[in-house]
């Protein structure tokens, strides 16, 4: 029964690792990663540049051999079946990942004709993806001279000529306008309601919490947290109040009096009037806005949001993001 | 997850967006050749888009053979004409080999700008990347040989072994070329930056090409030099076409020509299938 139970749940991985390693020198790019993923859900890498996320998923995707640990995708272990892997999975880089020269409708058919479409199948297919992704007017144009969100979009069509099970997205949003931004986010959505695994990392929280099942907060080559997003900000605190101050000599007195009476921990911004403190309770805002009042601290302006991924470090780890470099 | 509903299908991009994602037809992977073809077919579209790429193949060849026959002539054979009897069929190697270079460069561009990523991720025959990449080059030589001849021809060069003695020193210079095609890929694949291969790359052709029997006849050189020139594949492959060009040409220079070809492609093609599979 309990041995029928645990078979049950390996056979439902998408992506199943445990004590990934990749070394660059001495450098631990990546340190221990250990990492289950459930077929048919999002999960979300958040983290820094610099964190390991990127070089994760080319280990997870067969680019990068990997130093330590162990993999397998859908049940196939990484380092000795990566044909088979490859036959599942497809990746959407953080670079260009097409021809730049070609236009966008020659670049989805070569990409068809390499997936085994016929000469014919292959042109149909690409039209069919260049409307569905909005690419319409923009086929006979060469990639260079495509927009950031149009390009982000070829590319993940580029990765779903044929529909993979599993799909890598690198920071598929960084850098994009807020509307490109949403399409993406559209399009993974009706990826996953179609049945494929999503992995993506994103340096933003909310991206995060938008699409993934679970995200997992990684650090220095080392998942620090992981979890729903509910679970994860519940451990954050589920929003930040962001203060400040009228006058920047009474943001001492300020923060004292709400460390004593609200039992908040509060973190001073570099704005010399500013400070946030991370809340369990939204409702705890007004009364810290209250506490102020009493105080006869006037505040010039305040706003209560989502964590930043700042914050979000900040919180786990005690220190801020740092870049780290390579 | 399982509820279809939760994504709101509001416009026709949606319902378009659903069905090109839902269709789940999952053809047979491509055959080996059908995925160079791939390839090939998008190397001839970059030279649609990119003409100027062609430049190495025609202009090149052009300036190479004016400036070598004009300057050299008169001092080395006392003609021009005398000359360029001699020098066409070497410089004809010279360039073309030079020219083979390229191939590293494309490469390298591929590997930098990310593309080479998502082919190295496609369940495919690998090296038909690079196969399909170097049979467009193929194309590409035979275009800088056929305006060389041209050219040749207008300006006095007077091949004895005919046309058919031309067209084995051309097969010749394909065969050679497609196999020192595999040296620039291995370098494109360690070299970072195009800036750098392109020195490394420099580095080694300028020697092969020029401490050759391409303008001079080597027993003038000292005998130290004429050792190298002897031994050097170049030599051997300016022999082989000179000698067919003119009507001339034995099996043994032949057999030399072949046995470089497959002893560089031996090394270099497999060296660079490796590095291929197991770039970081």
């Amino acid at each position: 029964m309990n041995d029928n139970a645990s078979k049950q749940s390996t056979s439902n991985l998408a992506v199943e690792a445990k004590g990934l390693v990749k070394l660059f020198g001495e450098h631990r790019a990546v340190d221990g990663v250990d990492l289950s993923i459930q077929k048919g859900t999002v999960y979300g890498f958040l983290g820094p540049n610099g964190a390991g996320k990127t070089t994760t998923i080319r280990m997870l995707s067969t680019l990068l051999p990997i130093d330590g640990g162990t993999a397998t995708i859908f049940g196939h272990d990484l380092a000795t079946e990566k044909k088979a892997v490859r036959s599942r999975i497809s990746v959407t880089g953080q670079n260009a990942s097409l021809d730049e020269d070609l236009t966008g409708i020659e670049n989805l058919v070569m990409m068809a004709r390499l997936m085994g479409y016929s000469r014919k199948q292959a042109k149909a297919r690409a039209k069919e993806l260049l409307s569905a992704f909005g690419l319409e007017e923009a086929k006979k144009r060469q990639l260079k001279k495509y927009s950031g969100g149009m390009r982000r979009r070829i590319d993940i069509a580029a990765s779903i000529v044929v529909t993979p099970d599993l799909l890598f997205l690198d920071e598929p949003t960084t850098g994009l306008d807020p509307r490109s931004r949403s399409q993406v986010w559209n399009i993974v959505r009706t990826l996953v309601s179609e049945g494929t695994t999503v992995l993506l990392t994103t340096q933003y929280l909310d991206e995060a919490d938008q699409l993934a099942d679970r995200i997992g907060v990684i650090h220095q080559g080392r998942i620090i947290a992981e979890g729903t997003s509910a679970e994860l900000k519940a451990s954050v605190g589920s929003g930040t109040l962001h203060v400040r101050l009228v006058e920047s000599n009474n943001r001492q007195r300020a923060i004292e009096l709400l460390e004593t009476k609200l039992k908040a921990s509060v973190q001073r911004a570099s704005d010399p009037a500013g400070f946030s403190t991370q809340l369990t309770d939204p409702g705890l805002a007004a009364e810290t806005l209250g506490e102020l009042a009493q105080a006869n601290i006037s505040v010039s302006d305040f706003s209560f949001g989502q964590p930043s991924l700042d914050e979000v470090f900040l919180t786990i780890t005690g220190q801020p993001v740092e870049e780290e470099t390579r | 997850m399982t509820n279809t509903n939760k994504t709101n299908v509001q416009s026709g991009t949606d319902k378009q967006l659903r069905e090109a994602i839902a269709s789940t037809d999952r053809p047979a992977k491509p055959n080996p050749l059908s995925s160079s073809l791939t390839f090939a077919s998008r190397a001839l579209l970059r030279i649609k888009h990119v003409p100027e790429q062609l430049f190495d193949v025609t202009v090149f060849p052009v300036i190479f053979l004016l400036m070598f026959t004009y300057l050299f002539g008169g001092a080395i054979a006392g003609s021009t004409s005398e000359y360029l009897q001699f020098l066409l069929p070497g410089i004809l190697v010279m360039t073309v080999s030079q020219i083979t270079m390229y191939t590293g460069v494309d490469l390298n561009n591929d590997i930098t700008k990310g593309v080479f990523d998502r082919f190295r991720t496609l369940p495919i025959w690998l090296p038909s990347a690079l196969v399909g990449a170097l049979l467009v080059d193929t194309v590409r030589y035979t275009m800088a040989a056929t305006i060389m001849m041209v050219l040749g021809l207008i300006l006095g060069f007077r091949p004895e072994g005919g046309l058919a003695g031309v067209l084995g020193a051309l097969i010749l210079l394909l065969i050679f070329s497609f196999s020192l095609s595999w040296v620039w890929t291995t370098l494109g694949l360690i070299m970072r930056s195009e800036k750098s291969l392109m020195m490394a790359s420099m580095m080694v052709i300028f020697p092969l090409t020029f401490v050759s029997n391409v303008f001079v006849d080597p027993e003038t050189l000292p005998s130290w030099l004429q050792g190298f020139v002897d031994i050097n594949p170049i030599s051997l492959l300016v022999t082989g076409v000179r000698g067919s060009m003119h009507g001339a040409v034995t099996w043994e220079q032949v057999g030399w020509i072949l046995l470089a070809s497959a002893i560089i492609t031996a090394i270099f093609a497999p060296l660079t299938m490796y590095m291929y599979r197991n770039k970081k």
